[in-house]
């Protein structure tokens, strides 16, 4: 796994490594390095199978962060590969010529970040929700308890309790 | 279960006029070779509102309520987590055949639907179409909590909260999530009404018929099928 690190560290630019796990590894790099970095690491150091792409939504920072986890069925190890996008006319490189099922990956991310892959097959179809018309609902500023208040009818009379303050009023009345 | 007055003044909420794609008019070759026109929307579904049932007189009535009580076919239509607990019903341990509770493959044979959980607006428009294409006497159970406030789901962006806004419930079976028992109990429950004559909620779905339809427009967005399908 050290080897494998040394060597990507010769041929690209790692901004941030983090080692989790003998077996877990994350490298961050900027935007135009990710695709041939994941290129290079299915391609010559085999790791070919692709376990998931997911997005975080840094919203302070005003990023998105793709992260594609990468694994070695024969060393059984895993490298994710992390880069940030603009959070503005988020648009990243279709990788779908490297695996087909990236592709369920890149519409849920259009679908539920508003990240966009050009390129990617049937990237503009609905995936789950159909006709949404609001801004993408995982993006953190997405209110989704107001805009569940305002569409979906609540019921009256749920209460809610904070657990800790809720418990400490029930197990220690007199405190 | 709770009452409550529905107020009946919601504005109706123009949709897009968007029509699915099998559903489009086009032209087919017959295999002699004449073409034919085929306009899905009026040639397949049946535009005609539906109508309320008319009680019939005293004794029949009864009898005709204490048939439709011993036998219960139940769509097999799970949504969400309480789909699990319905497999459980056909078992020797709870053997729901015993009550003259079965289940049926396709909603044209069944008269009763489980909602069985949290229901996304995707399968929202699944159920409406099963519902209605299910025919009289029909009954609507409401598993879970989430049928009934949402459950744990209540703020989410993507499930109703209250199903008896979109779907008309006779009976509510709260938990999460309720036991195969407490299934039983419903179904129980569910006979008891319909041996009394009170499991008239597939009535009050006509009588309210626009009403649920504004509701059930608001949320599905793309609503691309005959407003009532038959």
């Amino acid at each position: 796994m050290q080897q494998i690190i040394q060597d990507i560290e010769s041929r690209f630019t790692i901004t941030d490594k983090e080692t989790r796990r003998n077996d877990l590894c994350f490298l961050t790099v900027d935007k135009l390095q990710a695709i041939s970095l994941v290129t290079y690491l299915r391609d010559y150091q085999g790791y070919a199978s692709l376990t998931l792409l997911t997005a975080v939504d840094w919203i302070e920072e005003g990023n998105f962060q793709l992260t594609y986890l990468l694994n070695n069925p024969s060393t059984r190890t895993e490298i994710g590969v992390r880069t940030m996008i603009d959070r503005e006319n988020a648009t990243m490189e279709s990788t779908h010529h490297l695996w087909e099922n990236i592709q369920t990956y890149q519409r849920e991310l259009k679908e539920m970040f508003g990240i966009d892959f050009p390129g990617s097959p049937r990237i503009d179809e609905d995936f789950i929700l159909e006709g949404w018309d609001n801004i993408p609902p995982y993006r953190r500023d997405f209110d989704t308890k107001k805009y569940s208040e305002e569409t979906y009818f609540p019921r009256p009379g749920r209460e809610t309790n904070d657990p800790s303050t809720y418990m400490k009023s029930k197990l220690y009345p007199n405190d | 279960m709770e009452k409550e007055n529905k107020p009946q003044d919601i504005p109706v909420v123009k949709t897009k006029n968007f029509i699915a794609p099998e559903n489009e008019k086009r032209t087919v070759t017959a295999p002699d070779g004449s073409l034919i026109e085929v306009d899905p929307i009026n040639d397949y579904f049946c535009q005609e509102r539906p109508e309320e049932y008319k009680v019939k007189s005293g004794a029949v009535e009864k009898f005709l309520n204490w048939a439709r009580a011993e036998s219960l076919w139940v769509l097999g239509f799970g949504t969400g987590c309480g789909s699990i607990e319905i497999p459980p019903l056909v078992t020797p341990r709870f053997d729901m055949y015993r009550y003259g509770v079965q289940m049926r493959p396709t909603p044209r044979q069944s008269n009763v639907f489980i909602i069985s959980g949290y229901l996304s607006v995707k399968t929202l428009k699944r159920a409406i179409r099963s519902y209605e294409q299910m025919p009289s006497p029909k009954y609507v159970i409401g598993l879970g909590s989430c049928t009934i406030n949402g459950g744990m789901y209540w703020d989410s962006y993507n499930t109703i909260n209250r199903l008896d806004h979109y779907l008309p419930v006779d009976v509510y079976i709260a938990g999460c999530m309720p036991r195969p028992e407490a299934l039983l109990a419903g179904f129980a429950k569910l006979k008891e009404l319909i041996k009394a004559g009170k499991a008239e909620k597939a009535n009050e779905y006509i009588r309210n018929l626009d009403w649920y339809k504004a509701n059930q427009k608001k949320i599905i967005k793309d609503w691309n099928m005959p407003d009532y399908n038959w």
